[in-house]
């Protein structure tokens, strides 16, 4: 219980900076103030938020869960190819969003599609689509925080309850301390798990009387295959490259883009963001391997087994007892179940706090989903005009509220694991997207008609993606279910993992198809303004 | 030429992140960190030079200074 008390008492340092250590405004708020702290975030603060905003539940435990089940490639799949792709994202669009936000007063990326385009409810159905893609990523967070605590616990604090508190406190400091109190938090959080990942390195790495004996007993063993890549496609290695396209169209990173004070500020993050990501990443991704040679922890005995089971036996097996063993596989608990197993009792909290420190990243998407639903449709179709900016601001606290409870709601319910539900719907939808932000920065000649097709296409594969994975059972580990194949080519394919078209992930084609229909419908119909194209070129 | 350079270098690590020369080696670097895995830890440092390269020689200034240049004419207006 000794863990859990630290954790709790962690999460009332996060609320007592969040509500009150960094607040300015008094009185009447401006709705600048509350949503984007002023614009006046510095160098430091820009750097930790922005990167903390982006590592959710995900980064430690999905990837130390992944690595444990798939080994090594966990790390090349999503952590070096977002160290390269994420920050060439922010150097080449956010600067430029930065600096349209100074010029022209924009809060949000809808707002600035809506001047680019000369669009009114095309803008509205981009807004849609965008929240409709965050709420997932709003699960994982408070999915994330109920695993944590209920593990971190020993099980003393049940799912729904950890679930229920951090909601609670994110929801808390996001309601008082809007992005000011956000942006602190992320920065505190991010501190904490940037030494999160060497500090578990080092007690687990002693715990188990280092790690060379354990690597090199794997290497002989049948789970060797860990070590590398064979087992993954490199069709499948190379769609992850699109994935971290998602980041940039992400509307609590672009959001978070138009808090810096200065331009200059985004030198140090590009540079260092690769660096972060080594640093969280890679220790999570070897201790998920290295957590297949502890024999001693009954869970992950367990988990190992159903896995056998599913590899062994799986083909024979009903698609529920199939997805019932792959729940059971998986290792997104498995980081905690070895600091529970080698870190003293008070070090297992400070580094459960860490978790939770990643774990409660979801906070910026709850504030941008706020300030998302108060400028483009609140203020747009007339409730500032007509009520005025404080009550703007209070309709975006209601509105936290709302989401939390919904966000919360739907955790109790899903069952997908932590990785999967990001990756699928969320991550690949936003990456069909970006190409709306590199036309509309990019491209002189691009039209709102483009942006509607690419907006409707978006929705349209996501849903596709999904009711197609509903409709055929994820087959056993080993050969996927050719759905459709043409002339000897398997075009179509269910994977154990997901989706597979010509052996890409549906990523790859959603992001193409995107950039061809914003090409060829924008060729096709009117431009905006001269005059409005020459604000932006 | 120098930005040619610099879109050269970007290509070339996209590029080099599909290390298919490691695909299937259980190599142990110094003893115990798989050769794929290190190879990605030293790719992310690569990354990280690649990005201070890029903000050093290919930084937008010129949108620094439309910003300075529009915000007293908005001071003005107001």
């Amino acid at each position: 219980m000794i863990p859990a008390i630290v954790v709790f008492i962690y999460l009332a340092t996060v609320l007592y900076i969040g509500i009150f250590a960094f607040r300015r405004s008094s009185g009447r708020e401006k709705a600048e103030d509350y949503f984007l702290a002023s614009r006046s975030l510095g160098p430091f603060v820009f750097l930790f938020s922005l990167f903390g905003t982006n590592m959710t539940a995900f980064a430690i435990l999905g990837s130390s869960g992944h690595a444990f089940s798939n080994g090594i490639v966990t790390f090349g799949l999503m952590a070096s190819s977002s160290g390269l792709v994420i920050p060439l994202t922010i150097f080449l669009i956010g600067t430029r969003v930065w600096a349209l936000g100074k010029k022209y007063g924009f809060m949000t990326p809808v707002q600035m599609f809506r001047d680019r385009w000369e669009c009114s409810h095309i803008g509205t159905a981009i807004f849609v689509v965008q929240a409709v893609l965050l709420v997932p990523y709003i699960i994982i967070g408070i999915m994330g925080g109920g695993t944590t605590l209920y593990t971190i616990s020993g099980g003393a604090v049940p799912y729904w309850f950890g679930g229920a508190i951090v909601a609670l406190v994110v929801m808390g400091y996001v309601f008082f301390g809007g992005m000011r109190g956000t942006a602190w938090v992320n920065t505190f959080q991010t501190v904490l798990f940037l030494c999160f990942g060497a500090a578990a390195l080092i007690v687990i790495g002693v715990g188990m009387g280092g790690f060379t004996t354990a690597a090199q007993a794997m290497q002989k063993s049948p789970l060797a295959y860990l070590l590398t890549r064979e087992r993954i496609s490199p069709y499948y290695f190379f769609s992850y490259t699109f994935i971290p396209l998602s980041a940039i169209a992400f509307p609590h990173i672009l959001i978070f883009c138009l808090t810096a004070q200065k331009m200059s500020q985004f030198k140090k993050t590009v540079i260092f963001y690769p660096l972060c990501i080594l640093a969280i990443w890679l220790p999570c991704v070897f201790l998920g391997v290295m957590a297949n040679r502890v024999a001693d922890v009954p869970e992950i005995r367990a988990k190992q087994e159903a896995r056998r089971v599913l590899a062994t036996q799986g083909k024979n097996m009903a698609p529920e007892q199939r997805d019932e063993l792959r729940e059971q596989s998986g290792g997104d608990d498995v980081i905690m179940l070895l600091l529970q197993r080698y870190a003293p009792l008070w070090l297992a909290g400070l580094l459960g706090a860490g978790i939770m420190a990643a774990v409660m990243a979801s906070d910026s998407q709850i504030l941008a989903l706020s300030t998302m639903f108060t400028e483009d449709v609140f203020a747009f179709y007339g409730g500032k005009r007509r009520f005025g900016e404080a009550v703007q601001v209070q309709t975006g606290r209601l509105f936290i509220i709302i989401i939390t409870l919904v966000a919360y709601a739907v955790a109790l319910r899903a069952p997908e694991t932590i990785f999967e539900l990001a990756i699928q719907y969320a991550f690949s939808g936003y990456a069909a997207l970006s190409p709306l932000l590199v036309a509309a920065l990019f491209w002189k000649g691009s039209t709102k008609w483009g942006a509607l097709a690419v907006t409707v296409w978006t929705a349209f594969a996501v849903v596709a993606v999904a009711v197609f994975q509903a409709a055929v059972p994820a087959p056993a580990p080993g050969p996927a279910t050719v759905v459709w194949s043409l002339g000897g080519a398997e075009v179509l394919t269910r994977t154990p993992g997901g989706t597979a078209v010509f052996g890409f992930m549906p990523v790859v084609p959603m992001v193409i198809v995107s950039a061809l229909l914003m090409w060829l419908v924008s060729l096709a119909t009117q431009k905006p303004a001269r005059s409005t194209v020459a604000r932006y070129f | 030429m120098r930005s040619i350079l610099l879109v050269v270098a970007v290509a070339a690590l996209y590029i080099l992140h599909q290390d298919i020369w490691f695909w299937r080696s259980p190599y142990l670097v110094f003893g115990f960190i798989p050769i794929g895995l290190f190879y990605h830890g030293v790719f992310s440092i690569a990354a990280a030079l690649l990005m201070w390269l890029l903000v050093t020689y290919a930084w937008p200034s010129h949108l620094e200074r439309e910003v300075e240049q529009t915000k007293p004419r908005e001071d003005e207006r107001a």
